[in-house]
């Protein structure tokens, strides 16, 4: 219910709050600063030749660098061997990449969007995930299932799902859900490298959006574990969880925050299954209050999981509110801009939200 | 939108077919005898001849099915007897209304670089197949679009005002500002609004094709090269054949799905040739010759009517747009490709030839009428742009079809 309230504020916040939109990446301004897409690109690099079995596959991939550009020059470096367009069918594509893993090799399987994975979730939920269950460990499906996740700009329901939830519903799934460059590149290597099945939902708009990266971050042996999530800034008053493009979000409600006294904890969640409690948990206990942001729907979506996990843990007894959810609204994605804009999460509602979990005005 | 209509006026009709099903799957086992095996081969899975030579059957063991035209590339008819008799004004009708798609394709492609809509899709090479089809069905006939299926609502008479409307997500648009630009939709035209997910409209189109039989009216689905390949697509063939559906699944094979070529989609003859291999009357038409494709559309729907069964039509063109304003296909094919079919073979110009011969059009009235149009688009345009956007309430309706209390 809290999350019909905070939707409806934002409805009528929406055009202040879109005018306020930036990036902070001020503090670390002196590391060198690099595109999401350039750092998936990079990993991608790294990982083909580091690793004779990695490939890609997918629509476009190979002589028109990819829908959106994340594979560029590899088919010019890797060949027709490495990098593979396909006819168009999702579930044909998918279906060959999952054999492809089953016979050993370390196919990177990308789709156009999650949307169209859709038609291939078959392939993805009955086969890649459930195989080396099935046959009693004897097959493991080492694949990566990349591509655009969530909402985008101006293209509507089919176009604009946040699928993280239904992917984490899933056992034998991981799946991950990056926010900015570093995430890109250190866990979509993790993912190439695991030898289980890997969703790896990335975030369109986020794809040109530059991210200072680390030294640490630019060498070729950087990654970054799965399962783990990042403080992306450090807090007493309150908790926010987020995962992908929401993290961004919660940043940019936790500087407003900051300006009235009130220091927030943002965690990026970096991988959606496993889910890292420990780090929510131990932040929660700290700060005894919890808001959940993310794009996706409220029914049974991460929010829900989290705030169900802190209630059957002994961290519910360090909350002095009870914990809510900020998310998209529970209706398909409009396409009409001041539509699409009021049906996601803005920093304005997480703002809100915050105010009330903490009695302040 | 549509699709409901038509779910409702032919539901009636349902429980008939399903009886009809299945007597005919009871009368068609007929080889087996009790007695014995007749000489020819009897396996239910076929009904064929014995041979005792090994060989591959292989593309190259039939040849490729030909290309159906009516004129040649310069206008001129090839065999009087093929020539529609068409009278002169749907003639006109016919080209003033590819015309007027250019010219909607003009602006709004041109609106999307300028940032005034999020995306379009321009049909610029295909005006013959949407024009020739359209114009070979009637408006109660069900049409199941992929997406560039612009010019076939121009035919049924979508006005301006409505595709400027739609493009512009506004509050007069009949979509309520919830689907990407180029995602038509009308109830009264019978034109399904469109989806994205490629080939989800093939089944469907099947399935509406069921719910119609026997009723005098035919589903027609547009799909591409590229969506032939998804799995849906084998759905809709096998299905629409067994079940014996009114349909005709014509194929707008333009050469490219996005940037991948058709090398890289698939390495038989064309879409066409599967069509026999499903069991099904198919058609292979140049799509550049609006008089071919006008000729086999209405052959398609003749016999799909009469017959009750489903027709395959595979008219190939050439694709003179960008796949959409999200790709730059100079990317994957030579501007040097384009301009070649731009000039030697193309849909409008072809059918202007024809009719300047004919005496029925001239360059003062292709002048006028293009201005007329470009003014009459424009007024349109800047009308839709200026209207409201949707309510944000509105956002929150037809989710279900009784509102739930948590959204109220």
């Amino acid at each position: 219910m809290a999350t019909v309230k905070n939707t409806s504020n934002l409805l009528s916040l929406v055009g202040k709050s879109l005018n306020r939109r930036s990036f902070s990446v001020s503090k670390v301004a002196a590391a060198k600063q690099m595109t999401v897409r350039d750092a998936l690109n990079s990993a991608l690099d790294e990982e083909m030749s580091r690793d004779e079995r990695v490939f890609i596959i997918g629509e476009e991939v190979a002589q028109y660098d990819g829908a959106y550009k994340v594979t560029r020059g590899l088919w010019k470096k890797y060949g027709d061997k490495r990098v593979i367009d396909t006819p168009i069918t999702e579930m044909g594509f998918t279906g060959i990449a999952v054999g492809a893993a089953m016979a050993g090799l370390r196919p990177v399987c990308e789709y156009m969007t999650f949307n169209f994975a859709m038609q291939a979730i078959d392939q993805i939920v009955n086969s890649a995930a459930k195989t080396f269950y099935m046959s009693a460990g004897l097959v493991n499906v080492p694949v990566v299932f990349r591509g655009p996740n969530g909402a985008a700009a101006g293209v509507a329901a089919q176009h604009s799902q946040c699928y993280g939830a239904w992917y984490a519903h899933v056992p034998g799934l991981k799946v991950i859900s990056p926010y900015n460059s570093e995430d890109c590149k250190g866990l979509l290597k993790a993912a190439i490298r695991d030898p289980d099945p890997v969703v790896f939902l990335e975030n369109e708009l986020l794809y040109g959006v530059q991210y200072p990266m680390s030294d640490q971050a630019l060498a070729n042996d950087f990654i970054l574990p799965i399962g783990k999530a990042k403080i992306e800034r450090p807090g007493k008053h309150i908790t926010i969880v987020a995962h992908s493009k929401a993290v961004e979000t919660s940043l940019q409600a936790a500087n407003e925050l900051s300006s009235k006294g009130i220091e927030a904890e943002v965690i990026n969640l970096r991988s959606l299954r496993p889910l890292d409690m420990n780090t929510i948990n131990a932040s929660v206990a700290k700060t005894n209050h919890l808001i959940s942001v993310e794009q996706g729907w409220p029914t049974a979506g991460m929010g829900a999981e989290i705030l169900a996990r802190i209630m059957e843990s002994e961290t519910f007894f360090h909350l002095d509110q009870p914990a809510v959810r900020v998310t998209g609204v529970d209706v398909p994605m409009p396409y009409t801009k001041s539509l699409e804009a009021a049906a996601l999460p803005a920093p304005k509602d997480v703002l809100e939200a915050a105010k009330k979990l903490l009695k302040v005005k | 939108m549509a699709f409901n209509k038509c779910v409702r006026l032919f539901t009636s009709s349902l429980k008939t077919n399903i009886y009809r099903v299945s007597t005919k799957t009871r009368t068609t086992r007929s080889h087996f005898s009790a007695q014995s095996l007749t000489e020819g081969p009897t396996f239910p899975g076929a009904q064929t001849t014995w041979t005792e030579k090994l060989e591959f059957v292989s593309k190259a063991t039939y040849p490729p099915i030909p290309a159906y035209r009516v004129m040649d590339r310069n206008g001129d008819v090839i065999n009087k007897s093929e020539e529609p008799q068409l009278d002169k004004s749907f003639l006109l009708k016919m080209y003033k209304d590819m015309r007027l798609l250019n010219t909607i394709d003009k602006v709004l492609y041109e609106s999307q670089r300028q940032g005034r809509i999020s995306f379009y899709m321009t049909n610029y090479g295909e005006e013959a197949m949407h024009i020739g089809s359209a114009a070979a069905l009637t408006n109660s006939d069900v049409v199941f679009g992929q997406y560039r299926e612009a010019g076939v609502l121009v035919w049924r008479g979508f006005t301006l005002q409505q595709f400027v409307d739609q493009c512009y997500g506004n509050r007069d648009d009949l979509g309520k500002g919830r689907q990407m630009p180029v995602h038509y939709g009308s109830r009264d035209l019978n034109f399904v609004t469109i989806s994205s997910p490629l080939s989800t409209q093939m089944p469907q189109a099947v399935g509406a094709a069921y719910a119609l039989k026997g009723t005098g009216r035919v589903v027609i689905c547009y799909y591409g090269d590229g969506a032939a390949s998804e799995g849906d697509a084998h759905a809709a063939f096998n299905f629409a054949a067994t079940l014996e559906c009114p349909v005709i699944l014509f194929c707008r094979n333009n050469g490219y799905a996005i940037s991948t070529p058709i090398r890289d989609q698939y390495r038989g003859d064309g879409i066409a040739a599967r069509g026999p291999g499903y069991g099904i009357n198919t058609l292979r038409v140049d799509g550049n010759d609006v008089l071919a494709v006008y000729n086999a559309t209405k052959l398609a729907k003749k016999y799909c009517i009469e017959e009750q069964k489903p027709v395959v039509i595979e008219a190939l063109g050439y694709r003179l747009g960008h796949h959409s304003t999200s790709d730059d296909s100079t990317a994957y094919r030579s501007q040097e490709e384009v301009d070649t079919w731009a000039a030697s073979d193309n849909p409008p110009n072809k059918l202007k030839l024809y009719l300047m011969k004919k005496g029925w059009w001239s360059e003062e009235e292709e002048k006028k009428f293009l201005q007329q149009a470009r003014k009459d688009f424009m007024n349109a345009f800047s009308a839709g742009e200026k209207k409201l956007k949707p309510k944000w309430t509105e956002t929150f309706e037809d989710v279900y079809k009784n509102m739930p209390p948590h959204i109220k």
